[in-house]
């Protein structure tokens, strides 16, 4: 168990929600979209409620029971005015998965082929307890939370977005790193017959996908390994059914369909580093002073918005999570290290 | 042959169909059909049915060699202005629905990406020919007028570098695009385009 530290995204008694606010669940739905302000729910309230309108997924009975057993409400934006969670359908339905191919709706057209069901991940590398382990049992000792998180794209677009996870930090106490563990390496699947994005021979992509963390990064309490979202699990274009989520980096480091979890002494070298590693690095921090070479990252537009409203904010140093995060980076010249 | 009415009724329908595109997209913001982010959606879209109408416009003059159908000289110059619209209407997206009027933002986009330069060029190309297509401009400019309409293929290799700058991940839709554009550009050598009408009268001979 972590000994929590509050931080300025946690929740506070002065967050409860008023009885009647919350039994009037129309408005609740209204404020959601609206004004969640006043209305996050305390920690241990079912919020299940909040997703009526989420169409019900297949997930495993012991994803169910997980889920049931979640601790709602965990972490929030300090501001849930300006950072309102966005609708299940965008959230689901405009990803960048490019397994499943490079438009931003392929995901959500092809992903239907993934198989989620029985599923497991090798831990190995710079660990004692590595080893081959079904998502169940991977999953079944951690105490699931809700997150919300802003999650900023390198293509200057942005959601808020509900996720359902645990601590990666568990993960690896669990596996117990040997002294020489530095960084995580994560990759995705490889399967053509499943995932038709990687049957194009023109993509520039060499599956698979990889992703890695330096391990302070990797043990920090905001990162998590994500199996739900909007109380539901994760729908396959999501990342279905593990996927990591960094929230004050560029949703690509955020990598999907994890199999392969390793401890390395090295860095390891991710897929877009791989492809231009002048246009993404390894660190991929959201900052806002430091422009993609073809386009800027100072603001960002954050979705859904409409035609005559883009909805651009300034993007945030960190995405926001600086007052957690930024230490993590002391002394670093993060032009240098983008 | 066909009566002057028909060529109206083709050039009608040319017309509605060029346009019907664009009426379904916007349909599709009208009716939240478009995704979270409606305007990329058009803009994206709009730039690539512009590319369309480039390439079809640069295939008819093969395809008169080929067939010697009049219909397709007479819709020349009207999907040529299609063109011109469509990158003009790209071009409006990209600064409505993505910069948001922010002129200032725009500045500093234009020095730090070449394909916003490139697509420019493409498009003020693609206004000095759209105003040059009318009779008056052919008449004024006389023997210039087609070399002046031939910067047209230069356009085309714009388009496909303002295309290929932008693209992240996957070179397969705009392989496919290159692969019709380098084909269409192959009609124009001298051995092909000299091999098009016998092509014409072997394929009518049987």
């Amino acid at each position: 168990m972590l000994i929590k530290i509050a931080k300025p995204s946690d929740l506070h008694e002065s967050d409860v929600t008023p009885e009647s606010i919350y039994l009037s669940r129309r408005r609740f739905m209204g404020g959601i979209a609206g004004l969640g302000a006043g209305l996050a729910l305390s920690g241990h309230v079912r919020a299940n409620a909040d997703y009526s309108d989420v169409p019900e997924g297949d997930a495993p009975a012991w994803l169910k029971e997980k889920i049931s057993e979640t601790q709602w409400r965990a972490i929030t934006p300090s501001d849930p005015d300006k950072d309102k969670i966005a609708p299940f359908d965008d959230a689901s339905g405009y990803n960048n998965f490019f397994e499943f191919g490079t438009d931003k709706g392929d995901p959500a057209r092809h992903a239907g082929s993934l198989e989620t069901q029985p599923w497991s991940v090798v831990i190995d590398g710079e660990v004692n307890n590595g080893g081959r382990f079904a998502l169940e049992d991977f999953a079944k000792p951690s105490q699931f939370e809700e997150r919300i998180y802003r999650l900023r794209c390198v293509e200057a677009w942005s959601m808020v977005i509900p996720w359902l996870g645990i601590p990666l930090a568990d993960i690896i106490k669990r596996a117990d790193p040997t002294s020489k563990a530095k960084y995580v390496r994560f990759e995705t699947l490889v399967d053509p017959e499943q995932m038709r994005g990687q049957r194009s021979s023109f993509s520039i992509i060499d599956w698979p996908y990889v992703e890695g963390l330096r391990l302070d990064e990797a043990m920090h309490p905001l990162t998590i390994l994500a199996m739900g979202m909007y109380g539901r699990e994760l729908p396959n274009q999501n990342g279905a059914p593990l996927r990591l989520v960094v929230p004050w980096k560029y949703g690509f480091k955020s990598i999907k369909s994890i199999v392969r979890i390793s401890l390395t002494e090295e860095q390891p070298v991710n897929s877009w580093q791989k492809i231009a590693a002048d246009e993404y690095g390894f660190y991929a921090n959201v900052n806002p002073n430091v422009d993609h070479p073809r386009w800027s990252q100072a603001t960002e537009r954050r979705l859904p918005n409409s035609l005559f409203n883009p909805n651009t904010i300034d993007t945030l140093m960190f995405n926001g999570y600086a007052d957690e995060v930024a230490e993590l980076y002391a002394g670093m010249d993060l032009k240098e290290n983008y | 042959m066909a009566s002057p009415r028909i060529w109206l009724a083709w050039r009608v329908g040319v017309f509605l169909t060029a346009l019907a595109p664009l009426l379904f997209w916007s349909w599709q913001v009208a009716n939240g059909a478009a995704g979270p982010e409606p305007g990329r959606y058009l803009l994206l879209n709009i730039g690539i049915g512009g590319l369309w109408m480039l390439l079809l416009t640069l295939s008819l003059t093969p395809l008169t060699k080929l067939t010697r159908w009049k219909g397709f000289a007479l819709i020349r110059r009207q999907l040529g202005l299609w063109t011109l619209a469509y990158a003009i209407l790209h071009m409006l997206s990209y600064a409505l629905f993505i910069l948001g009027l922010n002129w200032a933002l725009l500045g500093s986009e234009i020095v730090k990406r070449p394909y916003i330069i490139v697509g420019m060029i493409a498009l003020i190309g693609l206004a000095v020919l759209g105003a040059t297509s009318n009779r008056w401009a052919m008449k004024r400019l006389g023997k210039r007028w087609k070399p002046l309409h031939k910067f047209s293929y230069a356009i085309l290799g714009l388009v496909l570098l303002h295309f290929f700058w932008v693209v992240r991940a996957d070179m397969q839709e705009w392989a496919m695009y290159a692969a019709i554009a380098a084909l269409i550009m192959s009609t124009r050598l001298p051995p092909v385009a000299r091999t098009l009408p016998k092509l014409r009268h072997r394929l009518s001979r049987t």
